[in-house]
């Protein structure tokens, strides 16, 4: 079975043709979807939210692109359980249409960072992670102003206990806290990560760490992981 | 009628912005500046409504996509 994926495009996402490269390189069947549309492609297994400026970050990162009327149908297909990635720009967006708890602010020293960065992989039960050891340490590159994690200590008490912390960076370039790099949704089916898999995909990307979460989705079809929402 | 909604950092949310600018103020000579928050003004010319009514539809409109409540505080003035 392939892995059938919808890319949401916004006006100043950059991001969305990598994602869709990345995810074709791993046999996926991917539909780029407009952001004025008001319906998916019926039959999706994945949604994928990628990265870039929409909306040329007005407002608050990912604000304008949160309540654009395709992430109203982005919702209920998370709803139904259906799996969602979002990456950099698409975490930002996720965490503002509060499908994942808390919101990403200013790096703490202010710089907009754009280089490889090492993570460790902190939970693999996830379709998105299922691939990598726990504890793994991988790099993928960050490209990013605002990825300094925040969220109440409730919060962050809850992601930890429910195992729901997906990556940490291994040094903290931005100020997250508890080095919070990407979180799972309650159901385990919504991945929001700063760092960008779908750039380390490719041994001329300078790493292939990236594959581990397309790999993983794309393994996690056809078993009880992933079903058609 | 015109609403001037003002967001800010919730207490004890890190405004590493204005920590930035308490700095620089300080290197200005204005060490006294104890503490520095950054936030934006977002002013609504509205149409004209009941004070009651008008003031329902701003905190709905700072609640749905003005204010990130998660992070941020809004306060909303008429004139």
């Amino acid at each position: 079975m392939t892995l059938y994926a919808g890319v949401i495009v916004f006006p100043g996402s950059n991001c969305d043709r990598d994602l869709a490269t990345a995810l074709r390189a791993f046999d996926a069947h991917v539909e780029m979807v407009w952001h004025k549309d008001t319906t998916l492609p019926t039959g999706l297994d994945l949604v994928a939210v990628p990265g870039g400026f929409s909306f040329g970050d007005y407002l608050r990162c990912g604000a304008i692109a949160a309540k654009s009327p395709i992430m109203r149908a982005v919702i209920e297909f998370a709803n139904a359980g259906g799996h969602v990635l979002g990456i950099c720009n698409g975490f930002q967006i996720l965490l503002e249409t509060g499908l994942l708890p808390g919101a990403l602010m200013r790096n703490a020293n202010l710089r907009f960072i754009c280089r490889q960065e090492e993570l460790v992989v902190s939970t693999t039960a996830s379709a998105f992670t299922r691939h990598y050891k726990p504890g793994q340490h991988i790099r993928l590159p960050i490209a990013h102003h605002d990825g300094n994690y925040i969220a109440e200590p409730e919060v962050l008490k809850t992601l930890n206990l429910e195992d729901r912390v997906a990556f940490r960076y291994a040094n903290a370039p931005n100020g997250a806290m508890d080095n919070i790099a990407g979180i799972l949704s309650a159901n385990r089916r919504v991945l929001g990560m700063m760092p960008h898999p779908e750039r380390a995909v490719d041994e001329w990307h300078g790493g292939v760490d990236g594959s581990g979460v397309f790999t993983g989705l794309a393994a996690a079809m056809g078993s009880e992981l992933l079903q058609r929402a | 009628m015109r609403a001037r909604v003002h967001v800010t950092l919730k207490n004890g949310v890190l405004d590493p912005q204005g920590e930035a600018v308490r700095h620089a103020l300080g290197a200005l000579g204005f060490g006294d500046v104890e503490n520095v928050r950054i936030g934006k003004v977002i002013e609504l010319d509205l149409a004209d409504l009941e004070a009651d009514e008008a003031e329902n539809r701003v905190t709905q409109m700072c609640e749905k996509l003005l204010a990130n409540t998660v992070i941020e505080d809004y306060r909303v003035e008429f004139e």
